[in-house]
């Protein structure tokens, strides 16, 4: 055995394992698996002539784009908006309720109990009921949007600020700082990392939510077309809405691990 | 934008006094001064100190009649066994822990709130993970006056001043690292240049070196003696190791098992600077075995 051959086997490990940490196997990998998981779909429908009104080949889904893509485009508009303006409210208000159950002791006793009693309730359920209150249209879907999304938020910024440690704190303290200096210089970026966490989690919950009401009560979004579609037997339609749903969930999720890794830089 | 938004909301009144904060007026003096004698003027004195954490049905005495009085520029060092309440003593004087009895004073002044003028550093470094370590040592700048009034505009100022701070325990080329790239000693080497950077008066010290190994505990010594020697700073350091005690200080206070007193004043008389070797005289050995003869477990 020559001395060459000898080596390869462990210099062929090696090129993966610094593939593994180079920045391109982060979106190359998924590529290959997302592309891999279409053969494999493609290949099954065909093989065991699978009806396309139970499982349409990728091909099919992808054959809709030219008559029905405008259609699902400006639908996916309208959720997008809907789903973000339920999550911007929710960052807000969840942030603001985190902070207070975090901060004061009062809050804490008084709106935690609640706030965890009112998520069990399932959000769709509500949905019929907010139809009747605010009529059926983008409404409802932004307010399911938001109470999905409202409580990740608020317990990790309740968390994040709870759990700063004492001795960070003391440091600050006995320099004379005051409680808005403790908070600036420790409670805030201590708690930046737990609000991204829940971000992460949040937009993919206010997706579910506006999608869950579009479905119930309105005339417009995904969730809409998605119903009507299957109403219509015409499954592939029903496919090609729930891509371009995942689509713009993975996108949005990108973005904010993006603005993670700016913003929190030290993880 | 976050961090506005709430607290305009909750604590308005604060930020206004907070804007206005008048600046404490300080005769300007060059860091790391030359420095002065051990004076004979007290700057702490404790008056029948006690600690009592007893409920109706748990008597709970942790400290008991301690009165001692600090000198300026004196190190002074609190050991004991653990749970004995030497913690307790240092948070008295940075006024973080006001509840006992009797009176904690500095300069004459009974301690009811937090000094300014101290700088801590404790057993575990607790540097802000989310600053580089230049940035970590500046923190203190950012809040005592008159240095927070002064840092946006001569902040390459302070910049040399920190840089030179961490420059005298080797952390110069290290300035720009984050706490997590650095090794234990050289976080808690940090954790000391934030402690003095704003030149406290008083230096409170609790376990600081416990975590470390013996070797880098003990070039902690060497660098802390060093520090000490050119800034002056009353030092009370509170340590489980007797030897460490020894080293570093001028005054070595053993206390009892609780309730908890003074068992011991120990005057360290060996010259300064002090060297690792003198740890290996008869007159250190003689000196520790009367410090271990006091010490009692609980």
């Amino acid at each position: 055995m020559s001395r060459a051959e000898y080596l390869s086997p462990p210099q062929a490990r090696i090129t993966l394992s610094t593939f593994l940490k180079s920045k391109h196997a982060v979106y190359v990998l998924p590529s290959i698996t997302t592309v891999l998981l279409f053969v494999v779909w493609e290949l099954v429908t065909r093989l065991f002539s699978i009806p396309t009104f139970i499982l349409p080949a990728p091909s099919v889904i992808l054959a809709q784009i030219a008559p029905w893509g405008a259609v699902v485009a400006k639908n996916a508009w309208i959720t997008l908006f809907t789903t973000l303006f339920g999550f911007v409210a929710a960052l807000f208000l969840g942030v603001l309720l985190g902070f207070s159950i975090g901060y004061s002791k009062l809050a804490n006793m008084t709106l935690y109990p609640l706030l965890i009693g009112f998520n069990t309730i399932p959000k769709v359920a509500l949905v019929p009921l907010m139809s009747i209150w605010f009529g059926i249209g983008t409404i409802p879907a932004v307010l399911t949007a938001f109470l999905l999304a409202f409580f990740p938020i608020a317990v990790n910024v309740a968390i994040g600020l709870a759990t700063v440690e004492t001795e960070m704190q003391d440091v600050l303290v006995s320099l004379g700082a005051s409680r808005f200096e403790i908070f600036q210089k420790v409670g805030f970026p201590h708690t930046l990392p737990y609000l991204f966490a829940s971000l992460k989690v949040a937009i993919s919950q206010a997706f579910i939510g506006s999608v869950i009401a579009e479905t119930v009560a309105s005339n417009g979004g995904i969730g809409y077309v998605i119903l009507t579609a299957s109403s219509n037997f015409n499954i592939p339609l029903a496919f090609l809405s729930l891509l371009a749903l995942a689509v713009m969930g993975t996108v949005l999720y990108g973005v904010f691990v993006l603005a993670e890794r700016r913003l929190v830089h030290w993880l | 934008m976050l961090e506005l938004m709430f607290w305009t909301m909750v604590h308005a009144s604060e930020i206004i006094d907070h804007a206005l904060g008048n600046p404490i007026p300080m005769a300007d003096s060059a860091y790391l001064s030359t420095p002065a004698a051990i004076g004979t003027e007290s700057v702490l004195e404790f008056t029948d100190v006690g600690l009592n954490y007893s409920t109706r049905d748990r008597p709970m005495v942790v400290i008991e009649e301690v009165s001692l009085t600090i000198q300026q520029s004196e190190f002074v060092s609190f050991v004991g066994p653990s749970g004995c309440g030497k913690t307790s003593l240092l948070r008295m004087i940075s006024g973080l822990n006001p509840a006992y009895q009797g009176t904690v004073c500095f300069r004459g002044e009974p301690i009811t709130k937090p000094l300014k003028n101290v700088g801590i550093a404790f057993q575990n470094p607790v540097l802000l993970p989310w600053r580089n370590t230049i940035k970590n040592v500046l923190l203190p700048l950012e809040i005592v006056q008159p240095h927070k009034h002064k840092l946006r505009q001569q902040r390459s100022h302070y910049i040399s001043m920190a840089q030179e701070l961490l420059g005298t325990v080797g952390l110069r080329d290290f300035q720009n690292h984050y706490p997590w790239q650095l090794s234990g000693g050289m976080r808690q080497r940090a954790s000391l240049c934030r402690a003095l950077i704003h030149q406290p008066e008083i230096l409170l010290l609790d376990e600081p070196f416990a975590a470390l190994d013996a070797f880098t505990r003990e070039e902690m010594w060497d660098m802390l003696q060093r520090l000490w020697e050119r800034t002056q700073c009353t030092s009370v350091l509170v340590t489980h190791d007797l030897r460490e005690a020894l080293f570093l200080s001028d005054t070595v206070y053993v206390m009892g098992p609780r309730p908890s007193r003074i068992v011991l004043k120990l005057s360290v008389n060996l010259p300064r600077p002090r060297s690792l070797e003198m740890c290996f005289t008869d007159e250190f050995h003689h000196m520790y075995s009367q410090l271990r003869q006091h010490i009692h477990r609980n």
